[in-house]
């Protein structure tokens, strides 16, 4: 590697805020100075991290750009990043988000426009830092910077019940992480132990070989912290909280790319670290997840907020990705990835065509809409393809992620399938009959008589979205060609490393890992 | 000609792209000229594809142009490709030709509505994704079409949304079929763990083979729970028993699309899936016996659900689901061929009823309840004879389109290969059937056009003729409806003139040579005797005129006293029937409120008391509580302090000694 990419990617935001800092905002046009720097130095990473499509080897199944340097010796510690296949495109759907949401607070955030912006962008660095570190210790830094400008947004930008929900926010993150630190403390340990070598490198600590025992504590602590995150039932109470009380940008970035820190840290670290926790838990996953898929699509059909609505269609969304992540083949993971991107781009983009009509008559319930169709039809209409994404309608990405997920659970597990399939229809009636009660009929309250459609600003943030729907969705090869090999790769490791390692467990090993994990007596406990 | 067959979707899709995007600006016109010539185009390339394809020997019917790699995952590779053969071929024909014919129709009709570019966009979507659906040369890519016509559907349906009622009907046929869609789907997956692919020209030629070489039995479970979770998609789309709710509903949209995509088309997009499906189909017996049952039950309930409907669009409605239920009889006793010619002649006669029907309702200012209707027929004489010609042909009297088609069906159904005493209880049914419905559709000629008019003052002075560009769609539908069964001739009426040959299932053979050599081994080939099928011809044709005959009794001789009559004497069936069966109640109580409920429950009892009250602020509750009673223990009295140490000092002394 000839220019360490990765890092300046990462660390560009950072160069934003500095230069943030040296802007008063005590007139319009500074505040204005501010949001236009913060918005170019985004979209400058965002054509920085493009610079990765072109040099993205997709027949590597290992990492790519890496970047090592010695950081804490006498721990082990290095500054160790690197790019595989899910990771990459997760590092783009950040730099692509990023600038559209900041063009998003334009007008809604008028207060603190400094400290906001400088939090936006310290967040990004946070995001993009835990998509590429390679080193546990790294990692976690990460992770836990992410969570401060987070936890700020909604605390200090939020709605009326923000301290609490930024509260819950924080501790119910917080809880998963510790108890993490500890797992992670706990594995170099035990690699240190059996090797000799104290090292937080994650592709060494791949190897160690833990007891059984040690193996299933350690998933249970990482699993937990990032199924806090996706969020799983019934670890998902924090998160329609969350999004109601966030600013439009931060509901965003949390469902856009903080949830997908969950999904991706299982594929990342708790899968291939320990392969065989990952048998023993996978029944249970997919029981959490399946219940997930329906009782947060049923969940969100009764809400009267909008933003609460989709806050628990992602409980639904996000089922559907861990549920194809843990069926270990490749129509199942390739799908959960594009159904990460996927949810990132359509629940994005609905938090953003929220916050539209927030700021127009800052109401949330869809009882207070109605007929809006007439005043804002171009409104009205990327609403609805937007919807269709969500949906999963063919020729939009979400069919291509579900039918993937759908396809690779069938595969395994037939009865599995049949249950999570009935999301498809689930998310048809909630969606719809939202939009129903919010577009059609006849404009009930006079308020919304005179909405203003959308203008250029919004329109700039919200078609690229659309685009993206539809590229995904009619050419996902483009897609799914830079995944193949890293998803083989950690299929084989998680499937392969949870080989027994004594003849003797080789009669139960293989129950666990072919059978059990999905049988339908497993899946109905 | 694989040049230019992508053609034929991509006009009807850049159509529907610049009336959507500048429908406001280009006009009315504009508009009209857009949408129609569109279609017009797509129509032509059909032709010209068709041709080609005729014209080419018998077995080298079939094109196939990939335009891209669409899904590559593994050993999934589906191409985004389209197909052509003589089945998809008669499809696209009388896809894109209704189609125009209705576009032409909707100048007129939607001559006074504001939205009318908005109008002319769905109608050229939905256009393009029917002919996705048909042309496309795997189930993932009919998939798209399938799920693509339902949402053009969806939109149509609702297409005057401001009024609720509208929009209600539109999402209730959008959510019925996303159930339909649901079992595509598992149908899908099963199809491809099965065979390896989802594209018809590997599953078909390998499921014969399997079959062949005793990889595959006859009637394995595999083959059955495939072709049925097809066929509750096909349910759903064509609304059959269970899903058939969404239909009547449905005309909620304005008359062209009802005729278009509610009658003529896209509802018989699942009787061509299995047309298409045929191999499996023919390999899963007891799957075709479930069809047919269930077909057979929704050709006649729905009939009978048709003789008390009072608004004119309902009555073609629950006509259509009934007719529907007829080409799945064809196609469920193994007479693909069948299936799809009732197909084309329904696409005939039904376009041109319903479009006759607008031009009613045209006529009478908007009003559809035909009791308000009688005697138009010498103001709107040119919708009189076009709709008396089509309800001719849908009562099955020959030489009218629908006889052909529908005698043909019950012929095969009553000569069933696999279930030849259920094939003669269907038959039946058909029969039956055919007889209720040439008593409803006289029925409506009769209460439409005959008799005293019994509408307002200012409808009978409104009373006038469609315009021309109304009523030549009318005349050039029934003039298909007339002559639309001439070219599925069967060989006992064609033999009387001198072989005249079936055009229809020679066509057809290579689609379904497979289905038919299968049958021919697994069941014999056997030879009924011409009696008995003249036999049968005769008695079908005399239920039908019966049926025309009572409705002139009830409605025309009697009219006074018998429909009242009859009302009271029979009220429980009449209000059973009258009301659909309560089908649509049973529904609602029995599935849609409590889904409700229990949504309800799992947000606020669940989620909100149990989870998030109980689990995490309970919690915190505790945390809470219990640091503020241990804040107690510390409050600064050093004699507290005291006390403690004294206490703590007991205690080990306590411990260390006993």
């Amino acid at each position: 590697m000839n220019a360490p990419i990765l890092t300046y990617v990462t660390f560009l935001p950072l160069l934003g805020v500095l230069a943030i800092l040296f802007i008063p905002q005590r007139s319009e046009s500074g505040k204005k100075a501010i949001r236009w720097v913060s918005m170019v130095i985004s979209t400058l990473v965002f054509f920085v991290s493009l610079r990765l499509y072109f040099d993205f080897d997709p027949d590597v199944a290992g990492f790519q750009f890496i970047e090592k340097y010695i950081w804490i010796p006498s721990y082990g510690i290095t500054y160790f990043m690197g790019l595989d296949g899910l990771a990459f495109w997760l590092v783009l759907l950040t730099t692509f988000l990023t600038p559209l949401t900041i063009l998003s607070t334009w007008s809604a955030i008028t207060k603190k426009v400094k400290e906001f912006q400088i939090m936006m962008l310290v967040l990004e660095t946070a995001m993009l830092g835990t998509f590429v570190s390679l080193d546990l210790f790294l990692f976690y830094v990460f992770w836990e910077i992410m969570l401060i400008p987070m936890w700020l947004i909604i605390g200090v930008w939020g709605g009326e019940r923000r301290i609490y929900a930024a509260i819950k926010f924080f501790l119910f993150t917080a809880v998963g992480s510790f108890l993490m630190l500890v797992c992670i403390i706990g594995l170099v340990y035990f690699h240190h132990q059996e090797t000799g070598d104290l090292t937080f490198n994650l592709l060494s600590l791949y190897n160690t070989n833990l007891a059984r025992t040690y193996e299933i504590l350690f998933f249970a602590a990482f699993a937990l912290a990032f199924a806090i995150k996706v969020p799983m039932f019934p670890l998902h109470t924090w998160l329609p909280d969350a999004h109601v009380e966030a600013p439009t940008a931060g509901s965003v970035i949390l469902a856009g790319i903080l949830l997908k820190m969950g999904t991706y840290g299982f594929f990342r670290f708790a899968m291939p670290l320990f392969p065989d926790g990952s048998a023993f838990f996978t029944p249970l996953i997919v029981v959490l997840s399946i219940i997930g898929i329906i009782y947060g699509a049923m969940v969100a059909m009764v809400q009267p907020d909008i933003k609460k609505l989709v806050a628990y269609s992602s409980v639904s969304h996000l089922g559907y990705c861990m549920i194809g992540l843990f069926v270990l083949n490749r129509h199942g993971v390739e799908g959960s990835i594009l159904q990460m991107i996927n949810h990132g781009i359509s629940t994005g983009a609905l938090f953003l065509l929220v916050g539209v009509v927030y700021e127009r008559r800052h109401t949330r319930m869809i009882a207070e809409y109605g007929g809006i169709c007439r005043p804002m039809p171009i409104y009205a209409s990327i609403f609805f393809l937007i919807t269709l994404s969500s949906v999963g309608f063919p020729t939009t990405n979400g069919f291509i992620g579900e039918f993937l997920i759908l396809l690779g659970v069938f595969e395994v597990n037939k009865a599995a399938a049949v249950l999570a399939a009935t999301g498809v229809v689930l998310g048809a009636i909630y969606m719809f009959w939202m939009f129903q009660r919010v577009f059609y009929g006849r404009v009930s309250n006079p308020k919304n008589e005179k909405l203003k459609d959308l203008n250029r600003r919004e329109l700039a943030y919200l078609l690229p979205l659309v685009a993206l729907v539809f590229w995904i969705g009619l050419y996902p090869n483009f897609f799914l060609s830079k995944m193949h090999s890293s998803v083989d790769h950690f299929i084989s490791q998680v499937k392969i490393s949870a080989e027994p390692a004594s003849p003797g467990a080789v009669v139960e090993h293989h129950a666990s890992v072919d059978k059990a994990p999905l049988s339908v007596s497993a899946a109905k406990e | 000609m694989e040049g230019y067959l992508f053609l034929i979707p991509l006009i009807p899709f850049i159509g529907f792209l610049i009336n959507g995007l500048l429908g406001q600006k280009i006009g009315r016109s504009g508009v009209y000229c857009i949408g129609c010539s569109s279609i017009g185009l797509a129509f032509l390339f059909s032709i010209l594809a068709v041709y080609q394809l005729a014209c080419s020997p018998a077995e080298d019917r079939l094109l196939v142009q990939t335009l891209w790699s669409w899904i590559t995952v593994g050993n999934l590779n589906i191409d985004m490709a389209l197909m052509i053969d003589p089945l998809s071929a008669v499809m696209i024909l009388v896809v894109t030709g209704v189609s125009f014919v209705i576009h032409i129709y909707s100048i007129g009709y939607m001559a006074h509505d504001e939205s009318y570019w908005r109008f002319f966009s769905y109608l050229n979507m939905f256009v393009f994704f029917m002919i996705m659906l048909v042309l496309g040369s795997n189930y993932i890519v009919m998939f798209v079409g399938w799920e693509g016509v339902g949402l053009a559907s969806y939109l149509l349906i609702g297409f005057w949304y401001k009024e609720n009622v509208n929009a209600d009907a539109g999402k209730k046929a959008f959510i019925v079929n996303r159930i339909g869609d649901f079992g595509f789907l598992l149908g899908m997956f099963l199809m491809f763990i099965t065979f390896g692919s989802l594209s018809y020209l590997d599953v078909f030629p390998k499921a014969v083979h399997m079959y062949e070489h005793g990889m595959l039995a006859m009637n394995s479970p595999v083959m059955i729970a495939i072709c049925l979770l097809l066929f509750l998609g096909a349910t759903g789309k064509s609304a059959q028993i269970p899903l058939f709710v969404w239909l009547p509903d449905a005309m909620a949209g304005p008359t062209p699309v009802s005729a278009l995509i509610h009658a003529a088309t896209m509802v018989t997009a699942g009787v061509y899936m299995v047309a298409r499906t045929n191999v499996l189909y023919t390999l899963a017996p007891t799957a075709l016996l479930v069809l047919v049952l269930m077909s057979a039950a929704t050709a006649f309930i729905a009939a009978t659900i048709g003789i008390l409907q009072n608004d004119i669009k309902r009555v073609l409605a629950y006509s259509t689901v009934s007719q529907l239920g007829y080409m799945f009889i064809g196609v469920s006793v193994a007479a693909y061929g069948a299936g799809i010619f009732h197909l084309m002649t329904h696409a005939f006669f039904k376009a041109c009823l319903f479009l006759c029907a607008g031009s009613v309702i045209h006529a009478m200012g908007g009003d559809q309840d035909m009791r308000s209707m009688g005697g138009l027929w010498k103001k709107i004489p040119i919708t009189y004879i076009t709709m008396l010609f089509a309800t001719i042909a849908i009562s099955g009297i020959p030489p009218f389109a629908g006889f052909f088609s529908k005698d043909e069906i019950l012929w095969k159904a009553f000569t069933f290969p696999y279930y030849p005493v259920v094939g003669k209880i269907v038959w039946f049914i058909g029969v039956l059937a055919a007889g209720i419905t040439a008593f409803y559709m006289f029925r409506l000629i009769f209460m439409t056009f005959h008799g005293k008019f019994r509408g307002t003052e200012e409808q009978a002075h409104h009373l006038h003729e469609s315009p021309l560009n109304m009523t030549g769609p009318l005349m050039i539908l029934a003039f298909g409806s007339v002559f639309g069964g001439w070219l599925g001739i069967p060989h006992l009426i064609g033999s009387l003139f001198g072989h005249v040959p079936n055009v229809l299932e020679n066509f057809f053979e290579p689609v379904f040579a497979n289905s038919h050599e299968i049958i021919a081994a697994y069941a014999g080939v056997h030879h009924h005797s011409t009696v008995v099928e003249w036999v049968l011809m005769a008695g079908s044709v005399a239920v039908a005129i019966g049926g025309i005959f009572l409705a002139y009794h009830i409605y025309i001789r009697r009219v006074d006293v018998l429909p009242e009559k009859l009302a009271e004497t029979y009220s429980i069936y009449h209000k059973l029937v009258y009301n659909k069966y309560f089908v649509d109640e049973i529904y609602y109580y029995v599935v849609v409120l409590p889904f409700y409920y229990l949504s309800m429950f799992f947000w606020k009892v669940v989620d909100a008391f149990c989870i998030d009250g109980v689990g995490v602020n309970g919690q915190a509750w505790l945390v809470q509580r219990g640091s503020g009673a241990l804040r107690l223990v510390q409050n600064g009295y050093v004699q507290t302090y005291g006390a403690f140490m004294l206490l703590g000092l007991v205690v080990m002394l306590w411990f260390f000694i006993v």
